[in-house]
């Protein structure tokens, strides 16, 4: 029989094809109901994670190597799974008990006064999950048959990169969020992907449609269903197919003014395969993706590698690499503060690299060497008062002093600032920046007070309302002034609805993910910008 | 996994070793500081403990996971006693570290990332 679940889109799109669940650490287990093997289970998965460990640091240098020994010795010592062989002695399923005990030690640390063992409760939480993934199976890497539609309680990044997207398919999350790391590897893929549904993984199973277009997953879809899925399908492929001839043309409006279009990219992985073409560069890669594969921080020589990596793609066109943006929903094990009561409103984006300077330091030392590779730029996120700036710009200049002096080839990249906090945009004129980069997703859930990725709000965090419009002319205009370049990069620049407003707000710049550019742009083609564009400085 | 071994290399004498020393490193006796003190204490058949205070309670050097529930911060004196046959190279070493702000040979700084 037909079932629908509703969720949020997180990635637009539909598909058909056979349910694929990958479960993760969260997953289930029988218990044995036997003592002895249960503990033996236990022990397996324990091996099993230490094993993995092992085999991460030995690809792992410098202070991402000292994390993992640092997991290491813990996983090693007996006396961390004592508490849970003792439950098992006791008749506890192992991974309940597993779980039991990892949450008491978890707890003592995060009780304590002192930061630094706050933090450590990241690095027994990942031991955690990775036993677990181990106890429930879920460790064991399975091959997601092309088309699948892959459904999951959440996915990391790393495993949505392993999975072949080539025949297309599509991603259901029972949980999951908008906002999150896989979704937006999901939007730059063009691979549809609901998130939200809110059901249990095991009641997912046979053939389903997602219609991301909609939010909505329908497991077992009927003939109504089926036919609707059809005549979507055709239009969407008629779409793709002018999209994907548009995206190698010029961007212009019907009335003949150039837009730029830049990518953002959240892996460089994503760089495969693409045309840099299609683009005038690239105006947002996040670094997170750097610092997420579990393996610890990465050190300068991994961060240089990568950079010029991108650097060289873009064949001399400009590409904009943004600082370290962890925290607010992006947290880092071991870096970014846990129990915040309101991380989005904390230690986040540049306040973060500020309070770890040698962690921000290594990564302007690796972008001012990639710098010598390619027009690279240098973003801050989170900027909410000119001294950040200041203090930022200082130590870019003392690392590229530093590496000049020891001969090491770099370059002063310029210097420019997201504009995503309600602060610097209202005092954008107040910058001293080399650029600036709107971040609508931020700035409009900073300007609405309304979370994305709350569903009962999410009609609030509209990035077209008129509040934002005002702001980004008021934006636009203090970047004319300074004479300087400003662009968007947040979901919106790629939206074809939101585009005729980005444009009218005096924005002729805007970066998205690779697989909206040919959409993008067929939609800039029918703008008229008309003689004049109104575009008074707010407020007047 | 490795077993920490029960001292059964101890003890040919049953004199305890004591020593003392001021954790003068940023962090305090964290993840790495942690690691490094346990690997050293696991070098010697010694049964080796640390404690705020003489009268204890006393914890396991060789236990990284104890060492960490000890949660000791910058600023902190910690008593050793060593128990066995190294026990008074072990301690000598053991204080050094500490002593040292846990800078091992090669290392500038003993900083956590």
């Amino acid at each position: 029989m037909e079932r629908r679940y509703a969720g949020r889109s997180a990635a637009p799109g539909i598909a058909l094809g056979a349910i694929f669940p990958l479960t993760t650490g969260t997953g289930t287990r029988v218990f044995s109901g036997a003592a002895e093997s249960e503990a033996e289970a236990l022990r397996l998965a324990l091996n099993a994670a230490l094993t993995d460990l092992k085999g991460f640091i030995e690809r792992s240098t410098g202070d991402a190597a000292a994390i993992l020994e640092f997991q290491v010795a813990l996983l090693e010592d007996e006396v961390l799974a004592e508490p849970a062989f003792s439950a098992i002695a006791a008749g506890r399923a192992a991974d309940h008990a597993w779980r039991q005990a990892m949450q008491q030690e978890i707890a003592g640390y995060e009780a304590s006064d002192d930061e630094n063992f706050r933090a450590r409760a990241a690095d027994l939480h990942d031991i955690s999950e990775r036993v677990l993934a181990h106890l429930t199976g879920a460790a064991i890497e399975t091959t997601v048959p092309p088309g699948a539609i892959v459904v999951a309680l959440d996915l990391a990044p790393s495993r949505f990169l392993a999975i072949d997207w080539s025949s297309g398919g599509a991603l259901a999350l029972t949980a999951g969020s908008t906002t999150s790391h896989v979704a937006m590897l999901a939007r730059s893929r063009g691979i549809p992907a609901v998130v939200g549904l809110g059901v249990d993984l095991a009641q997912l199973n046979g053939q389903a449609l997602v219609d991301a277009h909609r939010g909505v997953l329908i497991v077992n879809p009927g003939p109504t269903a089926r036919a609707q899925f059809e005549r979507d399908a055709k239009a969407a492929a008629a779409a793709r197919s002018l999209a994907s001839a548009a995206a190698l043309e010029p961007a212009v409006t019907a009335d003949g003014t150039p837009i730029r279009i830049l990518l953002n990219i959240a892996d460089p992985r994503e760089l495969a395969g693409l045309d840099p073409a299609i683009c005038d560069g690239i105006g947002l890669v996040r670094t997170e993706f750097l610092f997420h594969d579990r393996q610890g921080l990465p050190d300068e020589e991994q961060q240089y590698s990568a950079y010029r990596q991108i650097a060289e793609w873009a064949r001399g066109r400009p590409v904009t690499i943004r600082t370290l943006d962890a925290g607010g929903d992006k947290p880092i094990p071991g870096l970014t503060p846990a129990g915040e009561s309101n991380p989005f409103l904390g230690v986040r984006g540049l306040r973060l690299s500020l309070a770890q300077p040698d962690v921000f330091r290594a990564q302007l030392r690796a972008l001012a060497r990639a710098a010598t590779h390619g027009d690279v730029k240098i973003m801050l996120p989170m900027v909410t008062h000119p001294r950040e700036l200041v203090a930022a710009r200082r130590m870019l200049d003392a690392e590229v002093a530093a590496l000049d002096a020891a001969g090491i080839p770099a370059r002063r990249a310029s210097l420019g600032i997201m504009i995503e906090v309600p602060a610097a945009a209202i005092a954008a004129d107040q910058f001293d920046a080399d650029f600036f980069s709107i971040g609508s997703n931020d700035l409009t859930q900073y300007v609405a007070a309304a979370g994305r990725d709350i569903g009962a709000v999410a009609d609030l965090a509209d990035p077209t309302q008129p509040a934002m419009l005002r702001l980004l002319r008021w934006v636009v205009d203090a970047a004319r002034v300074q004479g300087i370049e400003v662009s968007l990069c947040g979901d919106a620049g790629g939206d074809p609805r939101a585009i005729p407003l980005l444009l009218a707000a005096g924005l002729r710049s805007l970066s998205m993910a690779p697989a909206l550019v040919g959409g993008a742009k067929l939609a800039i083609a029918v703008i008229e910008l008309g003689a004049k564009v109104e575009s008074k400085p707010w407020p007047t | 996994m490795t077993t920490i071994a029960p001292s059964d290399s101890v003890p040919k004498t049953n004199a305890t070793h004591i020593g003392s020393a001021l954790l003068v490193n940023d962090v305090g006796l964290h993840a790495r500081p942690s690691v490094k003190l346990t690997q050293l204490a696991k070098r010697f058949g010694a049964h080796i403990e640390f404690a705020r205070e003489m009268s204890g309670p006393w914890v396991d050097a060789k236990s990284p996971v104890k060492v960490m529930r000890f949660k000791a911060a910058k600023g902190e004196m910690l008593h050793f006693r060593a128990k066995g046959a190294d026990a008074a190279e072990a301690l000598a070493a053991i204080v050094s570290l500490v002593e040292r702000g846990f800078v091992t040979e090669g290392e500038e700084s003993s900083q956590p990332p």
